[in-house]
């Protein structure tokens, strides 16, 4: 469901620039901010702030990679495996995470607690290998470091 | 150390606030600029500086301005801050630590260009970045920094921040206006292009960030100033972005010229190469440009030197691999790179890059052909130059460089089925 209050955060947004339907990737994070993922309902409300179909709602948010499509983690961890962080050897930092997790790249575990996801290059490539966990960046990550996150995280997910 | 103009101050404890930004002279260029010069007068300042954009292209910053078609359409201005190219990362940097510095360059090009309506495109994967953008924005609007009459002036201005939402051909600048548009970032035909028929049908101004946040000390400074740094052509400093196998990776502000040997060997910047290894192979300008061999270390970081030598300065992302790198894993990972970003629009680009990519899996698991090398060459050939926007160009930079220069590496992965150097060739001697 999204509420009235989230509706109405879609129109101002609408009204705020000089053609509604600029609103249109602004108003599919609040939907997802408040659903979790792109679902129906949100598809719905984006359209019927801006007014478009959803058809059309749904074609703009299939092509960008940060609207999720089904629910992720809780705790979702995106790696960088592109140019720089490869050659400073992401693939055996994202192996370690893979057989931490259980999970292989692009999964979430059973739990529905973890999303480990490959990303093309993150901007951070001087300080590489490079994590995002929900969005925050984590750089200059080693084996050790990445298993301090996960205890940390760990315990993050207790308190939930 | 050199001057440094755009990264000036930005370790500074608090910089990313308005008050400790105007108390380092923050805003000052704004207010010079608003009071002291006519709009024409800043484009024909900044053409004199000889600034050119810092996104990829290096199109004079000023010449780009006096494009701009005169007529009764509203004008825009878009910030490119969609930073994505692999081995970038000095946008990403500009806005986390200094944002206001950005905020003011936008101001003074949207003044020079008598532009009412600007928007800040901030990549989306960059959160920290679009929140101290956002936060920036906010303050100079409470501070009478953007909105109506700023600084008592008639120079008005609305300033938006706009968050991408995961897709590097946003970074394309008619994509770019097509997600400001709310709709997928698929590239426009171009002519018309942008300064006649752009954002809203208006006529758009589109600057990457560096190019903007470089504005205010070009207005402080002078353009002569400005000028006095650099080559004859390629003038200013500009952050190079270091990456891969150094000792001491980061963004170095450099003026334009500096030895790519200076930037990787002297200890003030890159400190040499990881391990003492050997340079094998250096990418100047972002993963879009051509690979140059250790031979052209001493070729100067401007934007004639380094395409003489061959390549690009592109964004200024300065890619270094050592000896034990495998060039053909190097560069299957740019070609996936490519293949995910394609927006499918055109099918050169969205059936090239997935198949080269298929092609370099076969070479880099032991299940290359021998004629799949030229295979790759003839892929390249019909994608570069062929694709709707320049991503399919991007595309083949690193293969066809690559191949040129390290053919015997691939020709090794076809003959042996493994590696010619690093982990993989160890692995299979059973040397571990």
């Amino acid at each position: 469901m999204i509420s009235e209050e989230t509706k109405q955060r879609m129109r101002t947004l609408a009204a705020r620039y000089p053609l509604a339907r600029s609103a249109v990737l602004p108003s599919l994070y609040i939907a997802q901010e408040e659903e979790g993922y792109i679902t129906q309902a949100g598809l719905q409300a984006v359209a019927d702030a801006i007014g478009l179909t959803v058809d059309d709602v749904a074609s703009v948010s299939t092509f960008y990679t940060m609207y999720w499509q089904e629910q992720p983690g809780r705790k979702v961890i995106k790696i960088c495996t592109s140019l720089s962080c490869y050659l400073r050897g992401c693939d055996t930092l994202l192996h370690h995470l893979e057989q931490r997790l259980g999970i292989k790249a692009g999964e979430t575990t059973p739990d529905g607690n973890y999303t480990l996801k490959p990303m093309e290059c993150l901007a951070s490539c001087g300080t590489a290998p490079v994590l995002q966990v929900n969005e925050e960046f984590v750089e200059n990550v080693t084996l050790e470091q990445a298993d301090k996150l996960l205890e940390q995280l760990e315990r993050e997910l207790k308190k939930l | 150390m050199p001057e440094l103009i755009v990264t000036k101050d930005i370790h500074v404890p608090g910089i990313d606030t308005l008050e400790v930004y105007r108390q380092h002279g923050g805003y000052a260029a704004l207010a010079k600029a608003v009071k002291g010069y006519q709009p024409d007068e800043i484009v024909e300042l900044v053409k004199k500086s000889g600034l050119r954009g810092r996104g990829g292209a290096g199109f004079p910053t000023g010449l780009k301005w006096s494009f701009l078609a005169k007529n009764n359409k509203a004008r825009y201005l878009c910030c490119n801050s969609d930073e994505s190219e692999p081995g970038t990362f000095k946008d990403r940097m500009l806005m986390e630590l200094i944002p206001h510095r950005l905020v003011e360059g936008v101001l003074i090009a949207c003044y020079a260009c008598r532009v009412k309506t600007a928007f800040i495109y901030v990549r989306g994967e960059l959160a920290l970045a679009g929140r101290q953008v956002e936060q920036a924005v906010k303050d100079a609007y409470a501070a009478g920094l953007i909105g109506q009459n700023i600084l008592g002036s008639d120079f008005s201005v609305d300033v938006i921040v706009h968050r991408g939402a995961g897709a590097y051909i946003c970074g394309e600048e008619s994509a770019l206006m097509e997600s400001l548009e709310g709709r997928r970032g698929y590239p426009r035909l171009k002519p018309p292009f942008p300064a006649v028929i752009g954002l809203y049908g208006g006529p758009t101004v589109i600057n990457n960030c560096e190019t903007l946040a470089t504005l205010p000390a070009i207005i402080e400074g002078g353009a002569d100033w400005y000028a006095s740094f650099g080559t004859e052509k390629s003038k200013g400093t500009r952050i190079f972005c270091l990456s891969g196998h150094v000792k001491k990776p980061g963004n170095y502000e450099l003026p334009l010229g500096t030895p790519l040997r200076t930037l990787i060997y002297d200890e003030l910047y890159g400190g040499g190469m990881l391990d003492d290894k050997a340079l094998k192979a250096i990418i100047p300008g972002g993963s879009s440009t051509f690979l140059l061999g250790p031979d052209k270390v001493d070729t100067p970081l401007d934007f004639e030197s380094i395409a003489a030598a061959g390549s690009m300065l592109g964004s200024g992302g300065t890619i270094v691999m050592h000896e034990d790198t495998c060039i053909v894993g190097a560069v299957l990972r740019a070609t996936e790179f490519y293949r995910d970003e394609s927006c499918g629009k055109c099918t050169p680009c969205r059936e090239g890059t997935f198949w080269m990519t298929e092609i370099f899996h076969r070479l880099e698991h032991g299940e290359g052909r021998q004629k799949d090398i030229d295979l790759l060459m003839d892929i390249c050939d019909n994608l570069s130059g062929k694709s709707f926007c320049p991503l399919g160009d991007a595309a083949t930079s690193l293969v066809t460089s690559s191949i040129k220069l390290f053919r015997k590496e691939y020709e090794h992965h076809v003959e042996h089925r493994h590696c010619m150097v690093g982990p993989g060739a160890v692995a299979h001697a059973g040397v571990r």
